[in-house]
C-alpha cells in the first residue's frame, strides 16, 4: 500500500477500504435512527388524520400548492447537485467539487427562504398552534369559492364538518414535521460549510473521499423526507 | 470493488428528470377524484420517488449487502410501528364503552358522587 | 490514578492504557475506548448512588402507613427521581456504555471502536443529559413518573418536566451513539478468523442490544421532542382539548421504552453466557440457538409494547394482540434459560463471586420472567396493574436480571480492567448479602401487590404495614451489600493483588493480552483459529499450573 493511500487512514483501521465501509454502514445505521425519529411524527400524523381526515383538508387547503412544489423542485436539484459533488470528490475534481457543494448549500438556503415565508403567512394568518390560534372553516370556503376555485360535493362536506380544534392539531404537526425537517436542513448547511473548506484545503481526493459521501447520504435523506411530506400535507384532498 | 463503482452523470439527470415529472404527476393527480385511492397514488409516487433516491444518488444499488439489510430495516420497523398503532385506533370502536361511560355533552360536569 | 502512580514508582512498570498519561487531561480527552469506559464506570457509580439515595428515603417513609419523613409532593419526586435515574442514567447505559466499551474491541482483536471520537462524544453527551436531569432534580425536581404520561407531563405538572425531558433526551443520543459504534465495530473491524459464529455471545448479545437501541430509541426522542413543544410552545398534540390523544403518547413511549427493557437485560444475558461457560469448564451448550435468540428478542421485543397498555383506553382487540404477542418473547428466553442450565450440567462446576451473580441472575430472572407472563395475560392485568405485584416484577428483572448482570460482569473482568483481583471472601459475602437483601425488598411487593396495594402511593393502608417494614429492613440489607462492595472494590484499586493476564483460565481474546491491556489492544493483530469457549482445549495464555496465581489474598 502506497504511503499516499494511508494518509488518512486512522490508526484503528486496517486499511482504506475497511475505514470507508465503516463511514458508509455508520452513516446507514445513524438514517435508520432518522427514520424511526421521523416516524413517530409520521405516526402521530397517520392516526390523527385518520380520526380527522376534514379537518386534514381544510389545513391542506390553507397551504400554498406553489411554494410547497417549488421547495420540492428546489430540495431535488439540490440532492442533484449534492451527487455531482460526491461524482467530482470520486473523480479528483476538486474545483468542480467544491462548485457543486456551493451550489447545493444555495439551494438549501433558498428552500429555507421559502420555509420562512410561508412560516410568516401561518403567522399573519393566525394559523400558528396556541392560544392565538384562529381558523374559520366557512370563511375560509367562501374564500375559495370567491376565488373562482371550483367546490366540489366532498371538499364543501369537509369544510363543513371540520372542527377547528382539529385543524389546530393538524398545525401543530404541521409545524414539528416541517420544523424538524428545516432544523435537519440548517444542521445540513453547515456540513456543506465544513465540506466545503476542507474540499478548498485540498484534503479529499479520489481516494479519501468519505466524509463527501456521507455528508450527501445525509443530505438526500433530508431531501427525501420532504419527497414525503410533500404529498401528505400540501396534496390532501385537493379533488 | 463494486464499492467503489462511480455512476455516469448521465444516469444522475436521468434520475432528477424522473423524479420532477414524478413531482408534477403528483401534484397533478392530486387534483382529480380516485376516492381513497388518492391517498394511495400519494404515498406510492413518494414511495418511488424515495426509491429513486436511495438507489442512484445514495448509491444503494451498488452497495453491500449489509446497506441493504440497514436501509431496510428503517423502513420494516416504521411500517411496525404504524401497523401496530393503526390496529389499537381502527378498532376501538369494534367494542364501545358502555352507555353509562359516555359523557352527555349537554349536561355541564356535576362533582361525582362520594 | 495514584493506583498507576505506586506501579510507576515500583519501577520497570509495563505501559497500559491506565498508566499512559496520567494527567485529567489525559483522561477526559481520550479517544481510547477503555478511559472512555472508566469514566462512565465512575459516572454511573455516582449516578446509581443518586438513585438508590432516593430509594432509600421514599423506603423510610413508607415504613408507616402515614406520611411521617416525607410531604406528599416530595415522595412523588423522589420516586420519579429514582425511576429516571436509575433506567435513563444507570441500566440502560450500564453493561454497553462501561463493559461494552471495554470489551467489544478487544473480544474482537481491534484497536479501539469504529468511531473513537463519536464514542468520547457520547461520554459527553451522556453527561450534559445527566446534568440537566440532575438540575431539574435540584431546582425542585419533577413529580410525573419516569414515564411522563400526559396529558399530565403537557399540562398539569407545575414541576420541571421540560428540564427532565430534555436530559433524558439528549441521554437518548449518547445510547445512540453507542449502539451505532458497536455495529459498526463489530461487522467491520473483527481480526481474522474471527467469524460470526467464532464470537462470543457477549458480543451477539451488544449487537442485539444495538439493535433495539438505534431502532427504539428515535422514537422517544421524537415523543419527548413534543412534549417539549406542547409545554413550551404551547402546541397541543396530545391535548385531548383540541381531540389530541394522550394514549398515543403511551404507543410512542413504549415502542421505545418496552424494548429498553432488552437494551437492559440482553446485555446481561450475554455476560451470564461467557461467565457461565467459564466457571463450568465447558463450552456454551447450544451456541447457534444462543446467538439468534438475542437477535429473536431484539425484533420481537418491538411487537409487544401494548401490554403496558391494557387498562387505558386502548381497544381490546390490540390488547389481545399484544398480549398473544407478549409470550412470544417468553420463547427465546426461556431457550437461552435452557441452554445455560445445560452449559452447567455435568460441567466442573465451581463458585466464584461473577459465578454466584450468574446463578442469582438465573434465579431472580426466571422470577422476574414468569411474573411477566401473569402481567401479559389481559385478564390478570386488568387486576395486577398498577400494583406493587408490578413493581417486585420489573425489579426481579431489571435488578434481579441487569444489575446482577453488571455485577457479575464487574468481578468477572475487574481483574482485566483494573489489573488488580478484588478480595475473594468480602466479594462472595457482599454477593450473598445482595442476593438475600434484594429478595427480602421485593418478595413482600409481589404480595402485597396481589392484595391491591397500588404502586406510587404515599400513604396506605394499615394491613399493607407488614409488606412494608420487610421490603424496607431488605432494602437496607441491599444497599449494605452495595457499600461493602464499593468498599472492596475501592481498597483494591490500591492494595488488590495484582491480576495475571488471566486469571480465570478463561477462553477469549481480552485473556490473551496483558492485564490491564495495552493501549493498542494486542501488540499485535491477533488471528483466531478456534470457535468460542474452547474449554475442552489449553488455553493460550495461562499454562497448567498458572492458576495458582489466582488464590485469593
Amino acid at each position: 500500500m502506497s504511503s499516499h493511500s494511508n494518509a488518512h487512514v486512522a490508526h484503528h483501521f486496517e486499511n482504506a477500504e475497511q475505514q470507508r465501509q465503516s463511514a458508509q454502514l455508520g452513516m446507514w445505521i445513524f438514517l435508520v435512527t432518522e427514520v424511526m425519529f421521523f416516524g413517530g411524527l409520521f405516526a402521530a400524523y397517520t392516526i390523527y388524520r385518520s380520526l380527522y381526515p376534514e379537518a386534514w383538508v381544510v389545513g391542506s387547503h390553507l397551504l400554498s400548492i406553489k411554494l410547497g412544489g417549488f421547495n420540492t423542485a428546489v430540495l431535488l436539484a439540490s440532492s442533484l447537485t449534492m451527487a455531482m459533488a460526491v461524482h467530482a470528490a470520486q473523480t479528483d475534481k476538486q474545483k468542480a467539487s467544491a462548485n457543486w457543494i456551493i451550489l447545493t448549500m444555495l439551494l438549501g438556503f433558498v428552500f429555507l427562504g421559502v420555509k420562512v415565508v410561508e412560516y410568516a403567512g401561518k403567522i399573519d394568518h393566525h394559523l400558528v398552534p396556541g392560544p392565538h390560534f384562529f381558523v374559520d372553516p366557512m370563511a375560509e370556503l367562501a374564500k375559495l369559492e370567491a376565488a373562482g376555485i371550483q367546490v366540489g360535493q366532498h371538499l364543501r362536506h369537509a369544510f363543513e364538518g371540520a372542527n377547528p380544534n382539529h385543524i389546530q392539531l393538524f398545525y401543530s404537526l404541521y409545524f414539528a414535521m416541517t420544523g424538524m425537517h428545516a432544523v435537519h436542513m440548517i444542521i445540513g448547511a453547515g456540513i456543506m460549510l465544513w465540506l466545503l473548506v476542507n474540499t478548498r484545503k485540498g484534503v479529499y481526493s479520489s481516494q479519501y473521499f468519505n466524509p463527501v459521501e456521507v455528508s450527501g447520504l445525509y443530505w438526500h435523506f433530508v431531501d427525501i423526507v420532504w419527497i414525503f411530506l410533500f404529498p401528505m400535507l400540501y396534496l390532501i384532498g385537493r379533488h | 470493488m463494486s464499492d467503489h463503482h462511480v455512476i455516469p452523470v448521465r444516469v444522475y439527470l436521468t434520475i432528477i428528470s424522473i423524479l420532477m415529472v414524478l413531482t408534477v404527476v403528483t401534484v397533478w393527480v392530486a387534483f382529480l377524484d380516485f376516492g381513497f385511492l388518492n391517498t394511495v397514488i400519494a404515498v406510492g409516487i413518494a414511495c418511488i420517488k424515495a426509491l429513486l433516491v436511495v438507489m442512484y444518488f445514495m448509491h444503494l444499488k451498488y452497495s453491500a449487502r449489509v446497506l441493504w439489510l440497514y436501509a431496510g430495516a428503517g423502513a420494516v420497523f416504521f411500517v411496525i410501528m404504524m401497523a401496530l398503532m393503526l390496529s389499537d385506533y381502527r378498532s376501538r370502536e369494534w367494542f364501545p364503552a358502555p352507555a353509562a361511560w359516555e359523557v352527555t355533552t349537554t349536561a355541564p360536569a356535576t362533582s361525582a358522587p362520594h | 490514578m495514584s493506583a498507576a502512580d505506586t506501579q510507576l514508582a515500583a519501577g520497570d512498570p509495563p505501559k497500559h492504557y491506565l498508566n499512559n498519561g496520567l494527567t485529567i487531561r489525559s483522561w477526559l480527552l481520550s479517544v481510547d475506548h477503555k478511559r472512555i469506559a472508566i469514566l462512565y464506570l465512575i459516572s454511573l457509580t455516582i449516578f446509581f448512588l443518586l438513585g438508590g439515595a432516593a430509594a432509600a428515603l421514599f423506603r423510610m417513609d413508607l415504613v408507616t402507613p402515614e406520611a411521617d419523613v416525607l410531604q406528599s409532593e416530595t415522595y412523588n419526586k423522589l420516586f420519579t427521581m429514582h425511576g429516571i435515574v436509575m433506567i435513563f442514567f444507570f441500566l440502560v447505559p450500564s453493561i454497553p456504555a462501561v463493559m461494552g466499551n471495554f470489551l467489544v474491541p478487544v473480544m474482537i482483536g481491534a484497536k479501539d471502536v469504529a468511531f473513537p471520537r463519536l464514542n468520547l462524544l457520547s461520554w459527553y453527551v451522556f453527561m450534559t443529559g445527566g446534568l440537566i436531569a440532575l438540575g431539574a432534580i435540584i431546582m425542585g425536581g419533577v413529580d410525573t413518573g419516569w414515564t411522563f404520561y400526559t396529558p399530565y407531563s403537557s399540562m398539569y405538572a407545575n414541576s420541571h418536566v421540560i428540564l427532565a425531558v430534555a436530559g433524558a433526551f439528549i441521554a437518548g443520543f449518547s445510547s445512540i451513539m453507542t449502539g451505532l459504534n458497536f455495529i459498526v465495530t463489530i461487522q467491520k473491524m473483527r481480526a481474522p478468523g474471527l467469524t460470526w459464529f467464532r464470537l462470543p455471545l457477549f458480543i451477539w448479545a451488544m449487537y442485539a442490544t444495538s439493535l433495539v437501541v438505534i431502532l427504539g430509541t428515535p422514537v422517544v426522542a421524537i415523543t419527548l421532542v413534543m412534549i417539549f413543544v406542547e409545554r413550551f410552545f404551547g402546541f397541543g398534540i396530545f391535548d385531548p382539548a383540541l381531540g389530541g390523544d394522550p394514549v398515543l403518547f403511551q404507543h410512542l413511549f413504549w415502542f421505545y421504552s418496552h424494548p429498553a427493557v432488552y437494551i437492559m437485560i440482553l446485555p446481561s444475558m450475554g455476560v451470564v453466557s461467557e461467565i457461565i461457560s467459564c466457571f463450568s469448564r465447558r463450552r456454551l451448550y447450544g451456541y447457534t440457538f444462543v446467538a439468534f435468540s438475542s437477535l429473536a428478542i431484539a425484533v420481537i421485543g418491538f411487537f409487544v409494547w401494548g401490554h403496558h397498555m391494557f387498562v387505558s383506553s386502548q381497544s381490546v382487540y390490540a390488547g389481545l394482540v399484544f398480549s398473544f404477542l407478549t409470550f412470544f418473547v417468553a420463547i427465546p428466553t426461556a431457550i437461552k434459560m435452557l441452554n445455560w442450565v445445560m452449559t452447567m450440567y455435568k460441567g466442573s462446576v465451581s463458585f466464584e463471586t461473577p459465578m454466584l451473580y450468574a446463578y442469582g441472575f438465573l434465579g431472580l430472572f426466571v422470577i422476574g420472567g414468569l411474573t411477566g407472563l401473569f402481567l401479559s395475560t389481559m385478564a390478570t392485568d386488568i387486576h395486577l396493574h398498577d400494583t406493587y405485584f408490578v413493581v417486585a416484577h420489573f425489579h426481579y428483572v431489571m435488578v434481579g436480571g441487569g444489575v446482577m448482570g453488571f455485577l457479575g460482569a464487574l468481578h468477572f473482568w475487574w481483574p482485566k480492567i483494573i489489573g488488580k483481583l478484588y478480595p475473594e471472601g468480602w466479594a462472595k459475602f457482599a454477593a450473598i448479602v445482595i442476593f438475600i437483601g434484594f429478595n427480602l425488598t421485593f418478595m413482600p411487593q409481589f404480595q402485597m401487590g396481589y392484595h391491591g396495594m397500588p404502586r406510587r402511593y404515599h400513604t396506605y393502608a394499615e394491613e399493607f404495614q407488614v409488606f412494608h417494614v420487610m421490603s424496607t429492613a431488605g432494602a437496607t440489607v441491599l444497599g449494605a451489600g452495595y457499600l461493602i462492595m464499593a468498599a472492596y472494590l475501592f481498597w483494591s484499586l490500591f492494595k488488590g493483588k495484582k491480576a495475571s493476564a488471566n486469571p480465570w483460565d478463561a477462553r477469549g481474546l481480552e485473556w490473551e493480552t496483558a492485564s490491564p491491556p495495552p493501549t493498542e489492544n494486542f501488540l499485535e493483530t491477533p488471528k483466531v483459529t478456534q470457535d468460542a469457549y474452547a474449554y475442552d482445549m489449553p488455553s493460550v495464555t495461562c499454562p497448567p499450573g498458572a492458576k495458582s496465581e489466582a488464590e485469593r489474598v
